[in-house]
């Protein structure tokens, strides 16, 4: 028997995988992003029990491992009595990581905005909601958008940790490869490619928004 | 849901789970302090030294910083042999942490020197310094206090990587809690267990490093470094 080696199929399913990273990708950012924002807008509340909770929510986030998330969201669905496939595990616990540091970056963010604009529309005699909405949020977007695109960056390597529970990504995809095909140099330098070409477009429009931003 | 939860099951693994705690300080703290003194060495080559070595430090940080960690665990573990490099897998962690962290403290530790006046180092010019004596004491110094906070968020953050090197088989804490988890089958009390001792040890990495920061670069600098969230006023 011949072993198999490394060639043009191979890539191509290293391609397929591709895929599944990027969306598992859109799948953090879009889920943490949504709770992110919440707990974003909870650590800027009025409210002091409000921000304390939020702040110990990122504050424990940012204090474990991914791998830990990975596991308490794999074992506690299981726990619950869902059977389901890798991937929901995999999704929640992006989602859950991804939250806990946009909201931080965020809240930065927010409180970026200078006391001036709150006291404008204060006295402009806009609601605490229509204040967020028109005046402050606005100018916070803008702020966010190179940090939020930086932090893509690491959202993409983190979906590798969910190879460790079987979810075929990009990462998983490179040991079976190597698995059949017993050429690990080439097959992960193959696979450090492929996230390079993803990441790095992402890491220099980061710099790009933030010089733009700056300029 | 009829799950009763057994912690009672890990305490008789505490001698397993201790040996990981140990593995992990150890990972950690040898690859933060080989980590931080590669980025001081790199980035100063990159300051001092323009073209080669400059684009050769910034390819280097830059081909680190778009990869997983877990990809070049992989490279260092399976690929080296290959080229006839064999390493045991509690090495290939320290070498893989120490080459990720040398980068991102790289990269923080650019932007500190980056962000030094220029009229200081004229002012050292003035008082007859050495260049030397102005690279010691007016650019890296001082620049490394500005961004000691950085640093340390960084190395928190190592140290809590750290986790991902039981996919090579490395016997740290993740890995003692993988073990425990194929003993018993009590996943969910273990890995929240182990969850709860990862909070902790950042929590004390973050205390030692301020304590470290504040007998080198003085209360303030100390002080920045543990404060995690700022305060947020209403």
């Amino acid at each position: 028997m011949t072993l198999r080696t490394f060639g043009f199929d191979e890539f191509g399913f290293l391609l397929q995988a591709l895929h599944w990273t990027l969306l598992l990708t859109v799948i953090a950012l879009i889920g943490g992003g949504l709770l992110g924002f919440a707990v974003a807008l909870a650590r800027t509340s009025s409210v002091q029990a409000i921000r304390f909770a939020a702040g110990t929510y990122i504050q424990v986030i940012q204090g474990i491992p991914v791998l830990m998330i990975l596991f308490l969201s794999y074992y506690g669905l299981s726990l619950a009595g869902f059977e389901l496939p890798p991937l929901f595990a995999a999704g929640a616990s992006m989602t859950i990581y991804t939250s806990g540091y946009l909201a931080e970056i965020w809240r930065g963010c927010i409180q970026a905005v200078p006391k001036q604009q709150w006291e404008a529309s204060e006295s402009l005699a806009m609601t605490r909601l229509q204040q967020y909405r028109y005046v402050v949020l606005p100018q916070a977007g803008r702020i966010s958008l190179p940090p939020t695109v930086g932090f893509a960056v690491q959202v993409v390597k983190n979906t590798s940790i969910t190879s460790i529970i079987g979810f075929v990504e990009l990462a998983r995809a490179g040991q079976l490869i190597n698995n059949a095909t017993f050429q690990p140099f080439r097959v992960f330098i193959a696979v450090a490619v492929l996230y390079f070409v993803v990441c790095y477009p992402l890491s220099q429009l980061s710099r790009w928004l933030e010089r733009r931003l700056h300029a | 849901m009829s799950y009763t939860f057994q912690f009672g099951v890990v305490a008789q693994y505490q001698d397993e789970i201790l040996t990981g705690i140990w593995l992990t300080i150890k990972l950690s703290v040898l690859s933060i302090i080989l980590g931080s003194a590669a980025g001081v060495v790199l980035a100063s080559m990159r300051s001092i030294q323009g073209g080669t070595v400059r684009f050769l430090v910034d390819a280097y940080v830059e081909i680190i910083r778009n990869t997983p960690f877990l990809v070049q665990l992989f490279i260092v573990y399976f690929g080296l042999p290959g080229l006839g490099l064999r390493v045991g897998a509690d090495t290939a962690a320290l070498i893989g942490m120490t080459i990720n962290l040398a980068a991102y403290s790289t990269e923080i530790i650019r932007a500190g020197i980056e962000a030094v006046h220029k009229p200081q180092i004229e002012a050292g010019e003035a008082l007859g310094f050495t260049r030397f004596q102005i690279y010691r004491h007016v650019v890296i110094v001082p620049a490394i206090a500005k961004v000691y906070p950085a640093l340390c968020s960084q190395f928190v953050l190592m140290m809590l990587a750290s986790s991902i090197c039981s996919a090579i088989s490395t016997h740290e804490l993740a890995a003692s809690a993988a073990f425990v988890e194929s003993q018993t089958y009590r996943s969910f009390e273990i890995y929240i267990v182990v969850t709860l001792i990862y909070l902790a040890l950042a929590l004390a990495l973050r205390a030692g490093l301020a304590l470290v920061g504040m007998w080198l670069f003085g209360r303030r600098v100390a002080r920045q470094a543990m404060t995690v969230l700022p305060e947020v006023p209403a």
